[in-house]
């Protein structure tokens, strides 16, 4: 469903091409893994899936079940199901979560031609699934993501994941910043979101993750495009001798 | 509750929703000012002779004086010469009950979405309809008499309860106050009159409703509030105009007395016409707002949203005199294009341990210019006095400003006053972030707006509230982007 072919991007107004060709298929159902060392390319990989301004695409393409990604606004991927788990979660004072939740989750079924969902199914909806995730319901009044700790942020992405029912998930180092029970908790969540039709792309440093999501198939990510790819154990063998010792010397450089 | 989504759609198409004119003959007075004029507004009135001395020293005051340049607007200068001071829709006579009134009229304000009617919609809220010079309807003046509440047309309270306008009229923002407040104590026309006696809790909320129609006229309303002791009452005012290339003036006074243990929230959604994107046209709103926390324990609570006008002038105050008096100032000032705002408070402290609370919202887009200008005195009698300022800033783009010019002047060793300032910008994290969970950049602009402004929002009466956000969303429609 998502097809990424020899896609090619830079930093706007900078000549340095970030993504190099980077082509990737996942198919309904599957979770794929990205590493990769510190500038390699995997937040690019995000940002550019999901629109962001800033960057430019330089050739390439990116489909989402036939779709092309590439010419949509930001918020016509989000309806198209596109999802990006952010690595930074932003502040918006003022706006509760709750309000926020149901703004996103109302925008998307209109753009999808779909009836709003009204207050009490949407109540219903949002407890079930925040008391999945340990999100409580103070949690859900307080403004966005505004002083929560690094773990309610992210537990926080997950729910509105879960809330969305999203049909890619790209989760962007969901893991940094997280100690392990929150870990834990934010690997369930999205496991229980595992699903024959649904995809999963988790970019990620550290192969920790990878122990409680356990992924269908790792890529690791170096100079803009994959490498090399495998399956669970490559990750396991990453952990073990390095980006320098799976890709050769000159990959370690750039992790340096 | 509509979301700014639903907002947004249904104002599409339409930048100023409001901005279509109202096809009914009019009795205009000669453009112009002079003594002849007043006389001749006097007349139309019926005034009482002690009014219409009041006008003729008002408007030689008025001669004497020079329009204020302190503020930080810029604008053409105002040929006083050019406007005509008095339009009213000609009705042989004032319609006895509410079916009688001008169907034209009544199309107005339908499409303006306040139907003259006591039903529906505005259950809970009592509405005086001001058309450019006059009250055309007042609603649920009989069950509001029954409670011995006075809510009627200033020009009607004069002739009905001359007593009361006569005591308190010019007693808060007199004549000699300010050179709109001169032109208006001179040639006001029409406006709200509400007298509330003592001990009662005004059930509904009072409203007014002005609407500037005619062509080359202004709208010099003046409205005066009294709560007798131990009163409570809850007044709105909501304003629109036609869009035209001309400028139009608006100068109104609003003055509010709060006797023993009385309080008075008054607040305003001003969406009068903002001017076309390029700076064209657009309602100049010079307007003075005061109320007297005359008795011990009363209170008075201004809460504003201004989206509207070219250029905004205005600072509702208090003046704290009965000990232990509260003055509050909850204001959001949206500017876009062009439109100036120079928009703040006064708290004046006089009786002992009162108290004053400002929080002030300003938003700029566009090539917008919005000022906080604020005054918090001190005086030496105000033993224990307490004020806390709270201004914030949110720039749209770049192209904008905002501005934030607070005076605190304190004679008092045992006062203590705060004041706290931040300027922010909504962020690209923020709006991609929206994006990202759905959201259109326009929705997201107002959604994060809406938080930015919601502990003055939080201070609007329901119905109102509603009205205010969406107002919030069509008034930074395009900016950004």
């Amino acid at each position: 469903m998502l097809e990424i072919k020899d896609l090619q991007a830079t930093i706007e107004g900078q000549d340095k091409q970030i993504l190099n060709g980077l082509s990737l298929t996942v198919r309904p159902g599957e979770v794929h893994a990205i590493m990769g060392p510190n500038g390699s390319g995997k937040s690019t990989l995000a940002y550019v899936l999901s629109g962001r301004d800033g960057y430019e695409v330089t050739g390439g393409s990116a489909t989402l079940d036939g779709e092309d990604l590439l010419e949509l606004e930001p918020e016509e991927r989000a309806a198209a199901g596109l999802f990006l788990a952010m690595q930074y979660p932003v502040e918006i004072p003022g706006v509760s979560n709750m309000y926020f939740l149901r703004q996103a989750m109302n925008s998307i079924r209109k753009a999808r031609g779909e009836e709003e969902i009204s207050a009490g199914a949407f109540m219903k909806l949002v407890k079930e699934r925040a008391a999945l995730l340990g999100v409580g319901g103070e949690l859900l009044k307080r403004d966005v993501n505004r002083g929560f700790s690094g773990g309610e942020k992210k537990r926080n992405e997950i729910l509105q994941m879960a809330m969305l029912q999203p049909r890619i998930c790209i989760l962007d180092e969901t893991d940094s910043g997280l100690d392990i029970d929150a870990l834990r908790t934010v690997a369930d969540g999205v496991n229980a979101m595992r699903s024959p039709d649904r995809g999963f792309l988790i970019i990620t440093h550290y192969q920790r993750l990878l122990d409680y999501i356990v992924p269908d198939h790792v890529h690791v990510l170096a100079k803009g495009r994959i490498q090399t790819s495998g399956d669970r154990s490559l990750a396991l063998e990453l952990e073990e001798k390095g980006y320098g010792g799976v890709l050769g010397a000159e990959f370690a450089e750039v992790a340096a | 509750m509509a979301t700014a989504l639903e907002t947004v759609r249904e104002y599409t198409g339409g930048e100023y929703k409001y901005g279509f004119v109202t096809d009914i003959e009019a009795d205009i007075a000669p453009k112009g000012l002079s003594e002849d004029v007043i006389r001749l507004i006097s007349a139309k009135k019926q005034d009482p002779d002690w009014l219409t001395e009041m006008r003729l020293a008002a408007y030689k005051r008025w001669q004497t004086m020079t329009e204020p340049t302190w503020q930080k607007v810029d604008y053409e200068p105002i040929d006083y010469q050019a406007i005509s001071y008095y339009a009213a829709p000609k009705i042989k006579e004032r319609p006895k009950s509410l079916d009688e009134i001008d169907p034209e009229i009544r199309r107005t304000y339908e499409k303006l979405g306040i139907p003259i009617k006591e039903q529906e919609i505005l259950a809970g809220v009592a509405v005086d309809y001001v058309f450019d010079s006059v009250s055309v309807a007042t609603t649920f003046r009989k069950k509001l008499h029954e409670l011995g509440i006075i809510f009627c047309s200033i020009s009607e309270a004069i002739q009905d309860h001359p007593e009361l306008v006569r005591k308190y009229l010019g007693s808060v923002v007199p004549a000699g106050d300010n050179f709109f407040a001169a032109l208006n104590a001179a040639v006001f026309t029409d406006g709200s009159f509400v007298y509330i006696p003592k001990g009662v809790r005004c059930p509904m909320e009072l409203s007014t409703y002005f609407r500037i129609n005619e062509k080359g006229t202004g709208q010099f309303e003046r409205t005066l509030i009294i709560a007798d002791e131990g009163s409570y009452v809850s007044y709105l005012e909501g304003c629109t105009a036609p869009q035209r290339d001309e400028n139009q003036l608006h100068a109104a006074v609003v003055e509010l007395i709060a006797l023993d243990d009385a309080e008075i929230k008054y607040s305003t959604v001003q969406n009068w016409y903002p001017g076309d994107s390029e700076g064209k046209g657009g309602i100049y709103n010079f307007v003075t707002k005061r109320g007297a926390c005359r008795g011990k324990n009363s209170k008075i609570s201004w809460t504003q949203v201004e989206t509207g006008s070219a250029i905004t002038w205005k600072y509702p105050s208090c003046i704290l005199q009965g000990d232990n008096s509260v003055g509050e100032f909850y204001s959001v000032a949206v500017t876009n294009n062009r439109q100036q705002a120079d928009t703040g408070t006064k708290m004046i402290h006089i009786g002992k341990n009162t108290r004053s609370r400002i929080v002030a919202k300003g938003i700029s887009a566009g090539t917008s210019d919005s000022t906080y200008r604020g005054l918090v005195k001190v005086l030496k009698s105000a033993e224990g006095a307490r004020n806390y300022t709270q201004c914030d800033s949110m720039l749209i783009g770049d192209k904008c400003g905002a501005h934030t010019v607070p005076y605190i002047e304190v004679r008092n060793r045992s006062a203590k006053c705060e004041h706290e300032a931040t300027t922010s910008k909504i962020s690209d994290d923020q709006l991609f972030y929206c994006r990202q969970r759905g959201i259109s950049e326009e929705d997201a602009v107002a959604l994060i707006v809406n938080g930015f402004c919601r502990e003055v929002m939080d201070e609007l009466p329901m119905e109102f509230a509603v009205e205010a956000r969406k107002l919030l969303a069509i008034s930074l429609e395009h900016s950004v982007g």
